[in-house]
């Protein structure tokens, strides 16, 4: 850090306004290439691995699937496919428990042992004869989804709302979360692919042009997608302030093209699009080929843990196989699906990596005891959570209302619903006070009553 | 499943203050005050700095008792309580007065209120607003600092039994005593106000001159407040919106003293560095419980402030008048905080029209 307070170019790298410094803990994993792990000899599928409808499955019990191949298909436009992550038979289409507790429908697959697991499933496709309206339906096809709790389709966020004209494609490669490291290694290790994945973005949606953003944390993932662009390009890779939360759709459009997307609205209001940095690597490298996602990469990191790494997955793989193989002891307890900030926790180990985790972060038991530890006290007024939150929230009032249960003047006169539960607010909260949890609950709660009214 | 199913909710990190490690930090910063109270009025200032310190504490410790709730007391901020309201009285003050004070600080400015966090007025200030009601003369009574004896004996005002009044004749025997050129019992604020005689201002930022227990240096102040602005345990635009503005104003009035004959109006040098401005404004005004938390609230709060106190000074009846300049600002945090929302991101222009 104290470099930095040196470094005038940080100073002068576009930001948002507030925000926070969490310590960044890359250092575990910042410079481990991206491995392989050995499959596992069962994967479990989950039919909603995103928002919006679960797919439904092609395949019977009992039959056999090869690694590539289409399992179940999308249900409807906002609904994704699912592909067969490894060769194998289908053992069983039934409940299974979710990473956050309930059981979902998914499919079993009993992975071939000893198989060479090639994916034979695909063809070579020339993705500039793909008509820009046909490139919709080529990445429905590939299953992806973005990242975090929400998995949002990525197709859909290609359709450009009526009346809105996107002119610039934004790829968050900022990754501002603690401790995680896969954008950051994609973008050292398969630049092409992303700058590839970035072209057939921009044609979807008509963009002229696209700016790969990162922050200055990671100035070789600049370097390395720097080689691979041609002079005079229309993609450009810019870093900004390493800073949380950074990588937030909103926090990063103020910062590359200093565009506030209105509250309420999508990036498109303001003719962006955005889209994140795996999401662009995956597109550039399936879409030529017609495949699906059938792995992700995920970083496996935390001071839990004996040989924190880069890894490539399979879809499915179960938590348990992945931290056994790399030497983990505690349990579920210890473990977060995805950043420290945003992440959730799991319910059980036995869940599998979905589309949508980038990272598995493994605390200890000393971390955990200090966190549970912290004391309780009354909101002392400081206001170090209005100096935090990136939105310009009044977080200290809002969570006094909570306090009194006043959830609506909450979202009426304090913007609650401008709260991306970015944690931030949480994070600098001397009085320990769980502000987030007060504004989620509070939301839902104001949820349910419009419901039901 | 073996084991018990635990969902947390996102963050999981914490940042690295805690309400208690602010506070321990702010008592920290006022030590080198204390210490140099201490020196400078000897085992007058002491006891004074103890006992108030342990009534805060005490009464504090006694109502969460009475109340049947966990002893707030671990979270060091009674302490800082009984730190200021020894530091803002003069130093030869009757301990008895000094024990009232400070119950009445915690009791009437925090419990009341209900407890940190909650209260309204910065405890220690409503103690010394009280005092100044009801033992007026003590209160305005001021010791010279340095007195050659000062650690052998104590003010002769100090040891006042409890309920009774100071013995002055004892007082100003002492005081002759000491033997002192030139003291007239009066502070350097008195002195400008009433005689219109300006002392020294390196003086008073060193602090060599009669004061209050511990207001006297403002350097000493001033460090403890880069301290705590450093790590980020206190709001630094807070005291330079005080002292900017209280410096400003005063510089406007200075520049229209007359050329011949004795100033009417203090430098702006003399304003920021006498009387209890330096520790009000670092300390007092700086409680973050009666402070506003918006980021334009803040500035708003600190000028408001300023300019008080140098209006008081110049032009009410009193020659302080940082307290009630605190207490006011305090009493406007509420409305302050009201109406400096700060602009959110993404706004948009339809949201506002329909505020408007
Ligand atoms: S969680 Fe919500 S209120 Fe808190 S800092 Fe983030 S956006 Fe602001
Ligand atoms: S950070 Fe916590 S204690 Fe400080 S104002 Fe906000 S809610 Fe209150």
């Amino acid at each position: 850090m104290s470099h930095k307070l040196l470094d005038i170019q940080h100073f002068l790298r576009g930001t948002f306004n507030q925000g926070i410094h969490p310590p960044e803990n890359k250092h575990f994993t910042a410079g481990k290439p991206i491995e392989r792990l050995a499959f596992p000899p069962q994967l479990i599928l989950p039919l909603s691995q995103h928002a919006g409808k679960p797919s439904v499955a092609l395949v019977r019990k009992g039959q056999e699937v090869a690694r590539g191949e289409p399992i179940a298909r999308a249900d409807g436009f906002v609904s994704v496919p699912l592909h067969a992550p490894a060769s194998g038979v289908v053992k069983d289409i039934c409940l299974m428990p979710s990473a956050r507790g309930p059981m979902v429908e998914s499919i079993v697959l009993d992975v071939y042992a000893g198989d060479p697991q090639e994916v034979l499933y695909g063809t070579d496709v020339d993705v500039d004869a793909i008509p820009a309206s046909d490139l919709m339906q080529a990445v429905q096809d590939t299953g992806l989804v973005g990242l975090g709790g929400a998995a949002f389709p990525t197709h859909v966020k290609l359709s450009v709302p009526e009346g809105c004209v996107i002119d610039t494609v934004l790829i968050n490669g900022c990754e501002c979360e603690p401790f995680l490291t896969t954008d950051h290694r994609l973008m050292i290790e398969q630049a092409a692919d992303l700058v590839a994945g970035t072209r057939i973005l921009m044609k979807a949606v008509g963009a002229q042009r696209a700016i790969i953003g990162t922050e200055d944390n990671k100035l070789d993932a600049v370097e390395a997608i720097q080689a691979v662009l041609k002079p005079d390009d229309v993609v450009s890779v810019k870093a900004v302030q390493t800073k949380y939360p950074q990588g937030a759709e909103k926090m990063l459009a103020k910062a590359l093209v200093n565009r506030e997307i209105p509250s309420g609205n999508f990036p498109s209001a303001v003719g962006l699009g955005v889209f994140n940095v795996a999401t662009a690597t995956q597109i550039g490298q399936l879409l030529p080929k017609k495949q699906g996602v059938i792995e992700r990469v995920v970083t496996v990191t935390g001071p839990g843990i004996g040989r924190p790494g880069n890894y490539i997955v399979p879809i499915g793989t179960p938590i348990r196989f992945i931290l056994d193989a790399l030497g983990f002891e505690g349990s579920a307890r210890h473990l977060i699906m995805g950043g420290p900030m945003m992440g959730g926790t799991v319910s059980s180990l036995d869940t599998p990596i979905t589309k949508g985790c980038g990272g598995l972060l493994i605390l200890n038991e000393h971390q955990l005891t200090t966190e549970e530890q912290m004391k309780r006290y009354p909101c002392i007024n400081c206001g170090a959570c209005v100096d935090a939150c990136p939105m310009m929230l009044n977080p200290c009032e809002m969570g006094r209302m909570a306090h009194k249960a006043q959830y609506e003047t909450m979202a009426e006169r304090y913007h609650l619903n401008d709260c991306f539960e970015c944690g931030s607010c949480s994070y600098v909260c001397p009085a320990a006070i769980p502000l987030v949890q007060y504004f989620r609950v509070a939301k839902s709660v104001n949820r349910t009553k419009a419901a039901a009214s | 499943m073996s084991e018990a199913v635990q969902l947390k909710t996102s963050p999981h990190l914490r940042g690295m203050h805690s309400v208690d490690k602010i506070m321990r930090h702010v008592v920290y910063a006022l030590l080198p005050v204390s210490l140099f109270s201490v020196m400078q009025f000897g085992l007058s200032a002491l006891a004074l700095i103890v006992t108030s310190v342990l009534v805060c504490v005490g009464t504090e410790h006694f109502f969460c008792k009475r109340s049947g709730t966990e002893s707030t007391v671990s979270d060091w901020s009674a302490v800082i309580t009984g730190l200021l309201v020894a530091l803002i009285l003069p130093p030869g003050f009757p301990l008895w007065m000094a024990a009232v004070a400070a119950f009445v600080s915690i009791a009437v400015g925090k419990v009341f209120f209900g407890g940190l966090g909650y209260n309204v007025f910065n405890p220690a200030l409503v103690g010394r607003a009280f005092a100044q009601a009801a033992f007026t003369v003590p209160i305005t009574t001021w010791t010279p600092g340095m007195a050659h004896r000062r650690f052998l004996e104590f003010i002769p005002t100090t040891l006042t039994p409890p309920f009774l009044k100071p013995d002055f004749d004892a007082f100003q025997i002492w005081v002759e005593s000491l033997k002192i050129d030139g003291y007239s019992g009066a502070t350097p604020l008195a002195m400008m106000k009433f005689d219109h005689i300006e002392v020294d201002t390196l003086e008073l930022f060193l602090g060599t001159l009669a004061s209050s227990a511990g207001e006297s240096s403002a350097l000493l102040i001033l460090l403890g407040g880069l301290y705590l602005a450093f790590r980020k345990m206190l709001n630094w635009k807070i005291p330079v919106a005080v002292l900017g503005s209280a410096f400003i104003l005063s510089g406007i009035f200075y520049l229209q003293n007359p050329e011949v004959g004795l100033p009417i109006y203090p430098s702006p040098f003399f304003t920021v560095t006498s009387g209890g401005l330096m520790l009000g404004a670092v300390f007092m005004a700086t409680d973050m419980v009666s402070s506003p938390v918006t980021p334009v609230g803040v500035w708003i709060y600190g000028i408001l402030i300023g300019s008080l106190t140098v209006m008081i000074r110049l032009f009410g009846g009193l020659n302080e008048g940082v307290m009630y300049a605190i207490l006011l600002g305090n009493a406007a945090t509420p409305l302050i905080n009201n109406l400096t929302q700060p602009r959110i991101y993404g706004a948009t222009r339809k949201r506002k029209e329909k505020a408007a």
